[in-house]
């Protein structure tokens, strides 16, 4: 399989370049189905590749620069099962994105097509690469192309605004995530991540070590819209394409989230592991902050788009909280909150699309009992909410079960809690916002929630109902991660090698076979724990709960809201004002947190 | 002298993004990204500098001639390469803003209010 491993990268950029340079030439129905074939056809090669990776890790040294006696000077792809599987919802989210918008964006200009295929093939590179400085060309590519993106109406001041913000934020992640691979390039003289790991070995991380620890960890969670770096996402997700909301959400801030994994199990783990729970306090507390933050203005938002995207945020959080507890279950909860979440979360995104085309609008309020007459579009938005609350047992459900057993191996029962109410909270804002929208329940006015401008419909000749078969497939794929027969023993066997780090790193440099395990991996069924079972039916509760105050809130007694105005009113108020839109203020915070974070490991580690 | 290198890398990032926050102007903004990455520039050179060592050209030159680290020059080719591309993408977003709202002011262009 060696041979295939830059396909999925390879594949969709060339198309992307043939695509501009016959612009002017094939016609656009042609030049959309050539996008389509090689978006399919990565997808079929990340497939056949993760199929692969099951037995064995799977490497390509470009050019042909294999490791000399356990020294890599080559650049490698290194696809593991998370790595592969990484590179594969991200094709395959890609596809359903450019199928879907062969009618969604029929009437802009076929560079739309190009920089989704450059987005893709970025993100497959960025999943599948094991050198660092290779990471950081993905990054910035990913990048560039999703600022291009997020600006595409260049006629509307919102989505430039959006891109700017994310541009700039973005760009300076990218500086420290340079700087750091400097840092540990001077220390190692290695940019190959199981050369670096082999170099720092198991002596205990120094300053510099730790600085540039720092560096990359910070810049990754820019990418990754973790709290305090976390709000240019909103922005960028508010007034962007629905299509494209789906790619940033539903992949691309996640692999922020899987290279600080990656980084961290493949170079960090030896030289950090006496400092291993100051590591965790840090980023299990930032994990808490991003999803607590993130559900608050999920609820306070009555657009669309942005609902979701705090959304994801909140995720976000939730994943990092999973990661940082550093042990091979959590990350393997954290691999299946990844899959289920970027399915869901993509067809929610497209499902906005379709409100949009048919609605001509997405904000709450103005849509309020409109959607009455498209009552599939109605379910489909309960089936992708249910999913993301993790109703036992479906979508997101086997990811906090793995998270919540992984979290109290370590003595953070809590996050269970934490996690519960976070999806509660942001699930609760989905049920009312659909609960207005699609039955018309609650009040008309509400002046709680956030207003937003509006945004302009596309034609009004585009029907709605193959754009909702697109999102219903992605929709119902989410749904069903969870109880995939196997998906459990696989993602946690996978999750051991991924965490495993001297067999990568033989693997890597020597070419031992890495992994021979899935043979014995049965097709078991998912079996259902009734803690984590109780969790997800209470989160569905709060969910419900914040639902039914969202739409009735005005009928509570005067003396209890009042009451709850004058306690949660002026901390609300704080939060809602730091999320200005300014780039400005976004990057104060930016540089601070990132300041904040190094200082703290730079001395207690 | 590696203490001031470090120093001076640490500086001109600083500056470059005191510059970016207090920015008012869109291409002023541009232009400080622009500083920043420059500090990641002298931060990639000076980690190949080697005293009294040549340009790394190995044509005509006897074996185990010292010379300074090209891995660190080529990556800060890449980086140029990469960061262009990035600058232009938000002078482009920049001149598009300007076309709109007929200012270029980060502060007066927000659409939002909450």
């Amino acid at each position: 399989m060696s041979w295939a491993l830059p396909l999925p990268v390879v594949v969709p950029l060339i198309a992307a370049a043939v695509l501009v340079a016959t612009g002017a030439i094939l016609p656009r129905r042609v030049q959309d189905a050539i996008g389509i074939a090689a978006a399919a056809t990565a997808t079929g090669f990340a497939l056949l590749i993760l199929a692969a990776s099951e037995r064995h890790d799977v490497l390509h040294w470009f050019g042909g620069w294999h490791p000399h006696a356990g020294l890599a000077l080559g650049i490698s792809f290194t696809a593991d099962p998370l790595g592969a599987g990484m590179a594969a919802l991200a094709c395959g989210l890609d596809l359903l994105v450019l199928v879907y918008s062969w009618t969604y964006m029929r009437r802009q200009s076929q560079t739309f097509d190009v920089l989704i295929l450059a987005l893709g093939g970025a993100m497959a590179g960025f999943a599948l690469t094991g050198d660092i400085f290779n990471m950081f060309v993905w990054f910035e590519l990913m990048g560039v192309s999703a600022y291009a993106l997020a600006g595409f109406m260049v006629e509307e001041l919102g989505p430039l605004q959006g891109a700017i913000n994310f541009a700039v934020t973005n760009t300076v992640g990218a500086y420290m995530v340079l700087m750091g691979i400097a840092l540990l390039y001077a220390r190692t003289d290695a940019l190959n991540l199981a050369q670096i790991g082999r170099v720092l070995g198991h002596r205990p991380a120094d300053r510099l070590v730790i600085v540039a620890f720092a560096l990359i960890v910070t810049g990754l969670m820019v990418r990754a819209a973790i709290v305090p770096f976390h709000f240019w996402l909103a922005d960028a997700h508010a007034a962007s394409p629905a299509p494209v909301c789906a790619l940033l959400s539903g992949a691309m801030v996640e692999l922020g989230i899987f290279f600080i994994a990656r980084v961290y199990w493949t170079a960090f783990a030896a030289p950090l592991h006496a400092h291993a729970s100051g590591v965790r306090d840090v980023l299990v507390g930032l994990g808490v902050a991003t999803a607590l933050i993130g559900a608050l203005m999920c609820l306070l938002q009555r657009q669309l788009k942005r609902l979701l995207a705090y959304s994801t945020i909140s995720q976000a959080g939730t994943m990092l909280a999973g990661i940082a507890l550093l042990d091979p279950r959590s990350l393997a909860g954290v691999a299946n909150l990844v899959l289920a979440h970027g399915l869901l979360k993509g067809g929610l995104f497209l499902l906005c699309g379709v409100i949009l085309v048919e609605l001509r609008h997405i904000d709450e309020l103005r849509v309020y009992g409109a959607g009455r007459r498209l009552p599939w579009a109605g379910v489909l938005w309960l089936l992708g909410t249910l999913g993301l609350v993790g109703l036992p047992p479906l979508g997101v459900f086997l990811a906090q079960q793995l998270l919540y057993e992984g979290g109290r191996e370590h003595g953070f029962g809590w996050l269970a809690v934490v996690g519960a109410v976070a999806s509660g909270v942001c699930a609760g804002a989905m049920l009312r916002a659909g609960a207005r929208i699609f039955l018309g329940w609650g009040a008309r006015e509400d002046e709680l929630l956030s207003p937003e401008p509006d945004e302009h419909a596309p034609e009004r000749d585009v029907s709605g109902r193959p754009l909702g078969i697109v999102a219903g497939i992605a929709i119902v794929l989410g749904l069903a991660a969870s109880v995939v027969p196997g998906i459990e023993a696989r993602t946690e066997l996978a999750a051991e090698r991924f965490a495993d780090t001297s067999a990568y790193r033989a693997a890597v440099l020597h070419g031992a076979a890495h992994g021979d395990a899935a043979a014995h991996v049965s097709f078991s069924l998912l079996g259902v724990d009734t803690a984590s079972a109780l969790y997800g039916l209470g989160a569905l509760a709060i969910a419900a709960a914040t639902a039914a105050f969202g739409l009735w809130h005005r009928r509570l007694p005067p003396r209890i809201l009042s009451a709850g105005a004058r306690t949660l009113g002026p901390p609300v108020t704080v939060i809602r004002l730091a999320h200005s839109g300014i780039v400005g203020d976004y990057l104060l915070w930016l540089s601070g947190g990132a300041l904040a974070v190094a200082a703290i490991w730079a001395l207690t580690l | 002298m590696t203490i001031l290198v470090y120093a001076v890398v640490a500086w001109v990032f600083a500056i470059g993004i005191y510059g970016a926050i207090v920015s008012r102007n869109l291409i002023h903004l541009a232009l400080c990204l622009t500083v920043t990455q420059s500090s990641t520039y002298i931060l990639l050179l000076a980690i190949g500098y080697k005293h009294g060592a040549g340009a790394p050209i190995f044509e005509d030159v006897k074996l185990g001639t010292a010379a300074v680290d090209p891995v660190v020059q080529s990556l800060t080719l890449t980086d140029v390469v990469v960061s262009v591309t990035v600058i232009a993408l938000i002078l482009a977003l920049a001149l598009d803003v300007h076309r709109q709202s007929d200012s270029i002011d980060p502060d007066e262009i927000s659409t939002l209010n909450r």
